[in-house]
């Protein structure tokens, strides 16, 4: 089931309702018997194979089951002990190829269970209905902790360090907290101002300042922090992009897609956003498709993503790609930028057809070439690690390296999220980190 | 097409679908929707004396699965609220309508003779086909001394069919409370009275919920429950185990059996037919989704004839009474064992952690080289106990397989191991 936007037709722009319209819920929230259906779908399989697919281990179906005996607060509680973030993974997670990938009603030829809808049915209701917590924090440690990154994995490693009686002050560098859940998920999946409703729940444990504005290697520094706190978590995300490389790039209209979806998650009015006529999404990740749809919902006559293998090679998933040919995206496979035209304004972009070297299995390029006309193009062709501020720091592949349990080179530094692995780019892999992490932590300040 | 006309008491009905004396036969209106729909009979809701009751507002209660789905009803309804001669001109009206439906006249009256009597008079010759004594009701009425406050007391119960029998020449059922220790003693009275048919199983006495805010049972009125009488699915068990205890006992020969308790579709049905009953009679499934219901009855319980080869009801009726025996005539060398078909398994785990948990450690779980997991059953762990093969989710995935040990048939009785067996 793949929501449709309201397409731009024959170039004549969206009216700001079809605008707010394209930016509505993705999912629509599930109806109490919507979710009492959904759940008892659910087998309550033992030792489920959905927990081991889960990469912060939620007891799935007890929450479902807890939903079917009608204790949804009950399974609120089961999800966010293990995920505090439970609220965006429901939105975010990629679960068809996570917990729904796992679900036993697979192997009968069934649809899985809807794990996703049923988790944002339980937290959904939980933060409704507001009140105290529903985590009591430790006796006070005395012990105060540092963290660089208001995104999932710093916020889950302060929760939670918070929960264990720590101190934590968090150092951000921008101006809101929710790091990528703020900043780079689409609009459509993360409406009513969702990140920062689950900030203000997640503070609501105590024990946690956030310091906005402060960003480090400019307003902190590493040997500062060391210096000053029991111990440093960096959650400092990939805060740099991928170049194309070509002449031209720096023409007007060609973006990075993720600054560009990061103006659109700011942007109240969506109305007001400029995008192209004719836009051009380079890059084969979710990143790409965001950037695709959301051209789309805000009227782009035409767009087109292009992306250098096949289909197979997308680390967008299945749903995500479905998502936008369903919404008019035009996704046109084994193909390289080559060049860029255009007098001061980007105007054409040229590609050179590829295909695999079967013999050495590398990318090559074809000699053939074909332009496309553009007047927008969004790079989503990947993020690297700002290494600038990490001195003293280790790396390895462009991220942080770090030992079992979070730790990095330096002594009392530890870090988690996007910085320290590859090929994770997952909200919930964030949240795993910073949860663990902060058990290191502890760990690491009762020596 | 089987045949499905029906014969009890001498009552002949076009098929055994009966609507049971409840809120569904209370007046006119409904009965006639009801034979429109096609059933064959029913038996009126009850009367008694002038001046008639008055009921609650708040009348029923409900016990739901997850799912909303219905497992029972209960009620705190009395008997008919409307004058003993509506009622009465109605039966006559409808009667004279519908020439080939059943109508039965459920009655209830005081312990008094010339109550019983006089009652019963009136209501045979508004033209009913029988009367059936409403000796069941646990609600209400059994505190003013009728209902289940007679069908409690077998002495009673023969009695009040004994005055019936002398006051009318038309054919008497009496209808039994459930809420007793053995049905047999009521249907032994009943007998004795001259009944020609018992009717079982009444209401069962029931509390179906409590109202976690009023702190009430529920239905709650104005703040208050009582305990109701429970129907539906749920009492099919109990309704067939007493059927069952009727058909099969030697003193209760020849009593015929109008059953009643959660028949919901054909399948029930056949199961209180294969039981011995006569004839049968429905009302939750009727509450629940209308009248309509009896379609599938009717044509579900004709396809199982045809398919099985029975022209008529009697050609079935009473076969599974024979293999109804007590425990003790089971045999003990009997052997059966799950089996797991790894085609059709899903991996959920439910069967190993039943058994693991609560049962016999014979379902054993691994995880394979690839990540699937395995379960398997251990037959020597086994005892055959089924229970993994009832919560499988997966249709005819666990087969309970009986083993061929070659061991003769074996009662308790005969035993090598059964004390009482030594002493002798």
């Amino acid at each position: 089931m793949t929501h449709k936007l309201c397409g731009a037709a024959g170039g004549v722009s969206l009216s700001d309702d079809e605008i707010a319209a394209n930016f509505g819920d993705l999912h629509k929230p599930l109806s109490q018997l919507q979710a009492m259906q959904a759940a008892d779908h659910c087998i309550y399989c033992y030792d489920a194979p959905c927990i081991t697919a889960c990469p912060t281990s939620i007891d799935i179906p007890t929450f479902i089951h807890q939903i079917r005996t009608r204790n949804t607060e009950g399974a609120a509680k089961t999800i966010l002990s293990q995920n505090i973030m439970g609220g965006t993974c429901a939105r975010a997670c990629p679960t068809e190829v996570l917990c729904e990938q796992a679900c036993v009603r697979n192997h009968g030829d069934e649809e899985p269970v809807e794990i996703g809808l049923l988790q944002r049915f339980a937290v959904d209701h939980l933060m409704a209905k507001g009140g105290e917590h529903p985590f009591k924090r430790a006796p006070e440690s005395g012990k105060r902790i540092a963290v660089v990154g208001a995104g999932p994995a710093g916020l889950s490693c302060a929760h939670r360090a918070a929960m264990l009686g720590h101190n934590v002050t968090v150092f951000e560098a921008k101006p809101k907290s929710g790091g990528l859940n703020e900043y780079g998920l689409a609009a459509y999946k993360m409406v009513d101002d969702f990140a920062q409703r689950e900030v203000d729940f997640l503070m609501g444990v105590g024990g946690i300042e956030i310091k906005h504005g402060q960003a480090l290697g400019k307003d902190i520094s590493l040997r500062e922090l060391r210096d000053t706190y029991g111990a440093v978590f960096l959650g400092v995300g990939l805060g740099d992009t991928n170049k194309l490389g070509l002449d031209g790039e720096d023409k007007g209209g060609v973006l990075d897609a993720i600054q560009f979806i990061e103006d659109l998650r700011q942007e109240s009015n969506k109305a007001h956003m400029k995008v192209g006529k004719h836009v051009v999404v380079i890059g084969g990740g979710n990143t790409a498709i965001d950037a695709a749809v959301q051209s789309r919902a805000l009227g782009a006559e035409k767009v087109t993503l292009v992306y250098r293998r096949g289909e197979e090679a997308m680390s967008a998933t299945g749903f995500e790609i479905e998502l936008a040919r369903t919404n008019g995206v035009t996704v046109e496979l084994w193909a390289q930028p080559v060049a860029i035209h255009g007098n001061g304004h980007v105007a054409s972009m040229v590609f050179e057809r590829t295909a695999m070297d079967e013999k050495n299995g590398t990318l090559v390029g074809t000699g053939e070439t074909f332009e496309v006309r553009t007047d927008m193009v969004l790079k989503a062709i990947g993020q690297k690690l700002d290494g600038s501020a990490l001195d003293g720091l280790d790396l390895a592949a462009g991220k942080v390296s770090v030992l079992d349990g979070y730790a990095t080179s330096l002594t009392g530094v530890f870090a988690g999220g996007d910085c320290v692995k590859s090929g994770e780019d997952l909200t919930v892999q964030a949240v795993e980190d910073g949860k663990q992490a902060a058990h290191a932590i502890d760990e690491f300040l009762k020596v | 097409m089987a045949d499905l006309s029906c014969k009890i008491a001498g009552i002949d009905s076009i098929n055994p679908f009966w609507l049971a004396s409840a809120p569904p036969t209370d007046k006119y209106y409904n009965v006639v929707r009801a034979f429109e729909a096609g059933w064959g009979g029913v038996v009126w809701k009850t009367l008694g004396e002038d001046p008639p009751v008055v009921n609650v507002s708040s009348r029923y209660g409900v016990h739901q699965d997850a799912d909303r789905g219905i497992i029972g009803i209960n009620n705190i309804e009395l008997i008919s609220d409307r004058p003993l001669d509506v009622n009465l001109r109605e039966i006559e009206q409808t009667r004279k309508e519908w020439p080939d439906r059943v109508i039965i006249g459920s009655m209830m009256a005081p312990i008094d003779e010339q109550a019983w009597k006089e009652l019963a008079i009136k209501i045979a010759n508004s033209g009913v086909h029988g009367i059936e004594l409403n000796l069941g009701c646990p609600h209400g009425m059994c505190e003013r001394g009728m209902g289940s406050a007679i069908g409690q007391v077998p002495e009673m119960v023969e009695q009040t069919t004994r005055w019936i029998r002398e006051a009318v020449d038309l054919p008497v059922f009496t209808k039994l409370t459930p809420n007793i220790t053995n049905i047999l003693w009521s249907a032994e009275a009943a007998k004795k009275g001259g009944a020609h048919a018992v009717s079982l199983i009444n209401t069962v006495n029931s509390i179906v919920s409590v109202d976690l805010d009023a702190m009430s049972p529920t239905p709650v009125v104005d703040g208050k429950g009582s305990h109701g009488g429970y129907c539906g699915a749920a009492v099919k068990p109990i309704a067939l185990n007493m059927v069952a205890e009727i058909a099969r006992s030697a003193d209760t020969q020849g009593l015929e059996i109008s059953a009643i308790g959660g028949i919901e579709n054909w399948r029930d049905a056949a199961e209180f037919i294969a039981l011995g009953a006569n004839g049968l009679q429905v009302c939750t499934a009727a509450m629940l989704y209308g009248f309509r219901i009896v379609d599938d009855m009717i044509a579900g319980l004709s396809n199982f004839m045809d398919e099985k080869g029975y022209k008529t009801l009697e050609d079935f009726r009473g076969k599974a009474v024979e293999n109804t025996v007590d425990w003790n005539a089971l045999n003990m060398n009997f052997d059966t064992k799950a089996f797991i078909d790894p085609d059709k398994c899903i991996e959920c785990g439910r069967c190993h952690i039943a058994c693991e948990d609560t049962s016999h450690q014979a379902i054993e779980y691994a995880v394979k080289e690839d990540g699937r997991r395995s379960f398997t059953v251990v037959d020597e762990d086994c005892v055959g106990c089924n229970l993994c093969a009832m919560i499988c989710p997966v249709p005819d995935c666990i087969e309970m397989r009986p083993v061929d040990n070659g061991k003769p048939y074996m009662t308790w009785p005969e035993h090598p191991l059964n004390p009482m067996k030594a002493a002798e």
